[in-house]
């Protein structure tokens, strides 16, 4: 599948590695997508670059107002961070949802970012948050909104031949805000999303409406969905029962999930939606009002 | 032109071992393959089943989805470290006390994600149990006699 393996202990050697190949190596973090579609013969590469061991990159930690994520953090470490459970709930809930333990602790949220599906958890969660990503390349890193990253089924504007993600950021809670996560599965463990929800929102100073809501939904178009139809309803309104019925319908309205062999049907999916939608504003809105 | 190999040092079961092997090779392939380590099993191969659980520092990983070089320097326990000569590991001794297996085929994996748990919690709840095993598949539905067989362990445990 690929004839050479190479753990580079720093980004800059990583990104050395992908340039002396030429497009024919590719980073690999934790590894739980890429080794799955290189073995499905979906592309092929010729080296494999692991960053797991690159020092620094597995760090959470709060900078000012950011709370920043090294590429190397894992779902489990993600999971059992109390900062991250205080501070960014819907991440920490949406995390215990991918696969399994296996998986979570080996798996990346970055590498979630870079194979780009429109049901991963870690992005959908990530949308909700206003996430950004640094990218890093020869010439130099950038944040950039984790939106602008996906551009179709399994491609991201990062490109893991050239590029390397080398951390994540979101505004850390500020007082009267909450987030959550919301997600349906077949099962509960080592299964897609029929569809999941995150949320995160800012109430008034009365703590009774909510200031901006700001809403991920997965899998419903071909990239992580941001729903801002939903978003611009919320801005202002009552937080209550009637407005989280309202901001559903709108939700299910805007999101148009489609028929799917591998999920459910489209009628099922849409009334998922709602039940969905209305469960995170309520318990991100509990939150606000509790913090 | 030969495909270059390397050099993979390791501790397997408490023992150091080294072997060459080519760069895509994976974990589950160099346990099983060159090292005839062969309790742990191939289910699925990718990554839905659990039947390849393996811990790696400690931790239940999937050696399916483990590029084997990424072991380098690691410390990796299977189903055949556990238990001391002719006596089973008490797990495994549970795992036979109460019926927990049928056909096996699943059991290496189921486990090692319950001495993954109990090596850190020694005294998990029922909740704690089954979430430490949720990424295992069982087909024969055993599940309830697998969660009493690590809830035995884990109540007579120190």
């Amino acid at each position: 599948m690929w004839q050479a393996y190479e753990i580079p202990t720093s980004v800059e050697e990583a990104l050395e590695v992908l340039a002396r190949y030429q497009g024919t190596a590719q980073i690999i973090a934790g590894g739980t997508d890429l080794i799955i579609e290189l073995q499905e013969g979906k592309h092929s590469v010729d080296c494999l670059v692991d960053v797991t061991r690159i020092p620094g990159l597995d760090r959470i930690e709060q900078q000012g107002e950011w709370l920043v994520l090294g590429a190397n953090v894992t779902f489990r470490q993600i999971k059992d961070s109390p900062l991250l459970q205080q501070q960014a709930r819907v991440l920490s809930e949406a995390a215990a949802t991918v696969g399994a333990l296996q998986i979570q602790t080996v798996a990346t949220l970055a590498g979630n970012l870079v194979s780009s599906l429109p049901a991963a958890d870690g992005c959908v969660a990530l949308v909700a948050l206003a996430a950004e990503a640094e990218v890093a390349t020869q010439n130099g890193r950038e944040w950039r909104p984790v939106s602008d990253l996906f551009l179709a089924p399994g491609k991201s504007a990062v490109d893991p031949r050239q590029q390397m993600i080398t951390a994540i950021r979101f505004p850390a809670a500020g007082p009267r805000q909450g987030s959550a996560w919301e997600r349906i599965g077949r099962r509960r463990a080592l299964v897609l999303p029929i569809l999941n929800c995150g949320v995160s929102l800012e109430l008034d100073g009365d703590g009774q409406s909510i200031k901006w809501a700001r809403l991920g939904l997965g899998p419903v178009a071909p990239v992580p969905f941001r729903a801002q139809q939903t978003e611009a309803f919320l801005a202002g309104k009552p937080a209550d029962e009637e407005t989280y019925r309202q901001a559903a319908e709108i939700a299910a309205n805007e999101a148009q999930p489609r028929t799917s062999l591998l999920r459910a049907s489209r009628e099922y999916r849409i009334e998922v939606i709602k039940v969905l939608v209305r469960q995170a504003l309520a318990r991100a809105v509990e939150q606000a009002q509790a913090g | 032109m030969e495909p270059k190999t390397y050099p993979l040092t390791m501790t397997v079961n408490g023992r150091q071992v080294t072997v060459d092997i080519e760069a895509d090779e994976l974990l589950v392939d160099v346990l099983r393959d060159r090292l005839d380590l062969i309790g742990t099993k191939i289910g699925c191969n990718e990554g839905e089943c659990g039947a390849c659980t393996v811990l790696m520092d400690g931790e239940a990983v999937l050696s399916c989805l483990i590029p084997a070089l990424r072991a380098e320097g690691r410390d990796i326990q299977t189903i055949e470290g556990l238990s001391d000569g002719e006596a089973l590991h008490p797990l495994q001794q549970a795992f036979v006390e109460y019926g927990a297996v049928q056909c096996g085929y699943c059991i290496p994996g189921f486990i090692m994600s319950a001495k993954a748990l109990l090596d850190v919690n020694p005294h998990p709840n029922r909740d704690e149990i089954k979430e430490a095993i949720a990424g295992n598949l069982c087909r024969c539905t055993g599940y309830v006699k697998i969660v009493e067989a690590i809830e035995a362990v884990a109540e007579a445990g120190e």
